[in-house]
């Protein structure tokens, strides 16, 4: 890594994120990479931990997948793609494979971002490398797991997604800690570059432990003619999540779509954001949050849409259901804009399950429980556009599972 | 043999603490099929909601008997699970609900089975008698139905749900000519209509502003509410004949004739 880099690094060890509890890492174990066996496929792992993975969307059959990308607390554990029209591996061997990789790096999250980038560029390596070649289209997905399997391991990823010239590339992430595995903490930087003509979809389930940190860093470059659609679930018990992926919509016509499914259980904190820098000509943004509320969580949704230049367009949409009187749905849309001929726009609703809609399925035999369950799943299954069709039937699959727990 | 299945006895109900209803009296035996004119605001759809349960509406005085049974103060689902139905005016989108996923959990309530994930064949030829395709049973319901469409899809969830006793709120609003005919076609159907009178067993309460509906489905008698009060009770054919004549007031007030 560059020296640059790394003093900038050094400088942030330090600094606390600008939203979020503050995580002490002393209270957490690095572990070094290379600490867990590799294996071929994911068809090797154990039974359990296969049925780990599946909760989040990783099918350890590899069936319908590209390829398979897995990590056990600081270990690459597996890497194989079938797809020729993909490169995936793990982010140190892409270094050493391609001397341009490292010009990638912390283009799009900026390395002194807080401590938690910090520690990601200074402590052990790990995370993937994927990048889609230039005029493929790949329509299965590659499936990627960030997996933590020891109690205490603060596990840290650098992923590198690229996509060439007019590719198409599909991701699906799950995110997930082991049954014995308690307390954990996950930091997990993920940097997305979409050359000219290029289509990114990334959905992401994250399943983690109750006592488990999460601060994932997220930034995705758009260049002329992108489209990015992120989807990302969460509706089990964590401790603490805070996140706030940027897009920067550079190129003309590129387009940036964040979809996120909102589920607090039991203490957890959700602090979950997304932002849209607009500045390429015509570009546009959208947001959509679905967010349910239930026992003592607390969830704080936002959005940041900043309109830079003539013509573009960005949509923010939270829709929330508070459930218990100890829980929270706290709703920060903020809207920018900077120039002429913009149009940007928000709409948030937090409120209650609509009596009119629980009376309406008594009438047709549910309970009242019964009724409100139907009521906040089908709140939460929204509809997912912008996925190929094998993709959005599995998508909808992951949803319908994880909104089963609400 | 017993053939009274419903019994509503000196009912009064209150909405919001306006009493809305009062002195309802209301006797319907198995196999028949009753009518509720009157005028808007004269609490057809009151009575309906009561008989329900909806929490809005509170009985203050009288009773409410179906199959024996004094469901006055039982819950919707309990009413609901002992037989009672009804299709709704206008009812809630439900974003995010199937109405695939609805059809599934009445048909399972019927036959207290396990809800299955896929629709039975029967359910799935009752929903193309009704003009639905397969797309149209994974929309969310009522979201975006038109009044044909909602109104039809009301109509399925009973045949799905198969109640004893359905209440249909102006099943033939905002319905095109064609479809009335084909949603009378199921109003029978579910009102054992096809069965010889004394072999009936499912009877019905049905709301119609128009009484165009009655061209197609037999009532045997036919109620006027004015005011929250059943005004009127007679043959339906020459009670409709009164109200196009002399209007509502003008029928209630020649109603001892019938």
């Amino acid at each position: 890594m560059l020296r640059n880099t790394l003093e900038r690094a050094e400088k942030a060890k330090k600094k606390k994120a600008a939203l979020g509890e503050d995580i002490d890492f002393e209270n957490f174990e690095g572990e070094e990479a290379g600490e867990h066996e590799e294996i071929e496929s994911l068809k090797d792992l154990s039974n359990k931990n296969k049925k780990s993975l599946l909760k989040v969307g990783v099918d350890a059959s590899e069936a319908g997948r590209a390829g398979s990308f897995l990590q056990i607390d600081q270990s690459k554990v597996c890497s194989n793609c079938k797809s020729e029209a993909i490169e995936l591996m793990g982010l140190p061997q892409a270094i050493e494979k391609y001397n341009w990789v490292k010009d990638y790096m912390w283009n799009a999250v900026p390395v002194d971002t807080d401590k938690y980038t910090a520690k990601t560029a200074l402590g052990e390596p790990g995370g993937y490398f994927i990048r889609s070649l230039p005029n493929t289209k790949e329509v299965f997905p590659i499936q990627a797991c960030m997996f933590i399997g020891d109690e205490k391991v603060a596990q840290t990823a650098h992923n590198i997604i690229i996509a060439e010239e007019n590719s198409e590339l599909h991701i699906i992430t799950g995110c997930s800690t082991g049954e014995d595995v308690q307390s954990a903490m996950h930091v997990g930087v993920s940097e997305f570059y979409l050359k000219k003509g290029a289509k990114i979809t990334f959905t992401m389930v994250h399943n983690w432990a109750e006592q488990v940190e999460v601060r994932p860093r997220t930034g995705v470059i758009l260049n002329d003619d992108t489209t990015y659609i992120s989807n990302y679930i969460l509706t089990s018990p964590v401790n603490t999540i805070q996140t706030y992926p940027t897009a920067y919509c550079q190129g003309e016509n590129s387009k940036v779509v964040f979809q996120s499914i909102l589920g607090g259980q039991k203490d957890s904190i959700l602090d979950a954001g997304s932002r849209a820098i607009l500045t390429g000509k015509n570009s546009s943004a959208e947001m959509i949050t679905r967010a349910v509320s239930k026992d003592e969580s607390q969830i704080y949704t936002r959005g940041h849409l900043a309109g830079k230049s003539p013509d573009v367009r960005g949509h923010l949409e939270c829709m929330g259901l508070v459930l218990s009187d100890d829980s929270l749905i706290y709703s920060v849309p903020e809207l920018e804009g900077s120039s002429t001929d913009l149009e940007l726009s928000h709409e948030a609703a937090v409120g209650k399950i609509a009596e009119e809609e629980v009376l309406y399925l008594m009438s047709r035999g549910l309970t009242e429980e019964e009724a409100a369950s139907m009521i906040v799943k089908g709140f939460l299954s929204m509809d997912i556009a912008g996925l190929p069709p094998e993709l959005a039937a599995e998508t909808k699959k992951m949803i319908d599972q994880s909104v089963q727990g609400m | 043999m017993v053939r009274l299945l419903l019994e509503i006895t000196d009912l009064a109900v209150e909405v919001s603490g306006k009493e809305i209803l009062s002195d309802i009296d209301l006797y319907i035996d198995k196999g028949e099929t009753h009518v509720l004119l009157g005028p808007n605001g004269s609490g057809k759809s009151t009575l309906f909601m009561s008989m329900l349960g909806f929490p809005k509406y509170k009985v203050i005085r009288g009773e409410i008997l179906f199959k024996g049974d004094d469901i006055t103060h039982m819950t919707t689902t309990e009413r609901v699970q002992l037989g009672l139905g009804v299709s709704f005016q206008n009812p809630p989108a439900i974003r995010g609900v199937k109405l695939k996923d609805l059809l599934n959990i009445e048909s399972s309530k019927k036959g207290a089975k396990p809800v299955s994930e896929e629709l039975s064949p029967e359910t799935i030829a009752l929903a193309d008698k009704l003009k639905f395709s397969d797309q149209f049973l994974e929309r969310d319901v009522n979201l975006g139905f038109s009044g044909g469409e909602v109104k039809r899809s009301e109509i399925l969830q009973l045949l799905a749900q198969q109640p004893d006793f359905i209440m249909f709120d102006e099943p033939d609003s905002g319905v095109d000519i064609e479809n009335v005919e084909l949603l009378a076609e199921e109003i029978n159907v579910l009102l054992d209509k096809d069965k010889k009178p004394g072999l009936r067993e499912k009877s019905g309460l049905l709301i119609t502003h128009l009484g165009y509906i009655l061209n197609f489905v037999g009532a045997n008698t036919a109620h006027v509410l004015m005011d929250g009060k059943i005004a009127c009770s007679g043959d339906p054919t020459e009670i409709l004949e009164d109200i196009r004549k002399e209007g509502f007031k003008g029928c209630v007030q020649c109603c001892g004739i019938h």
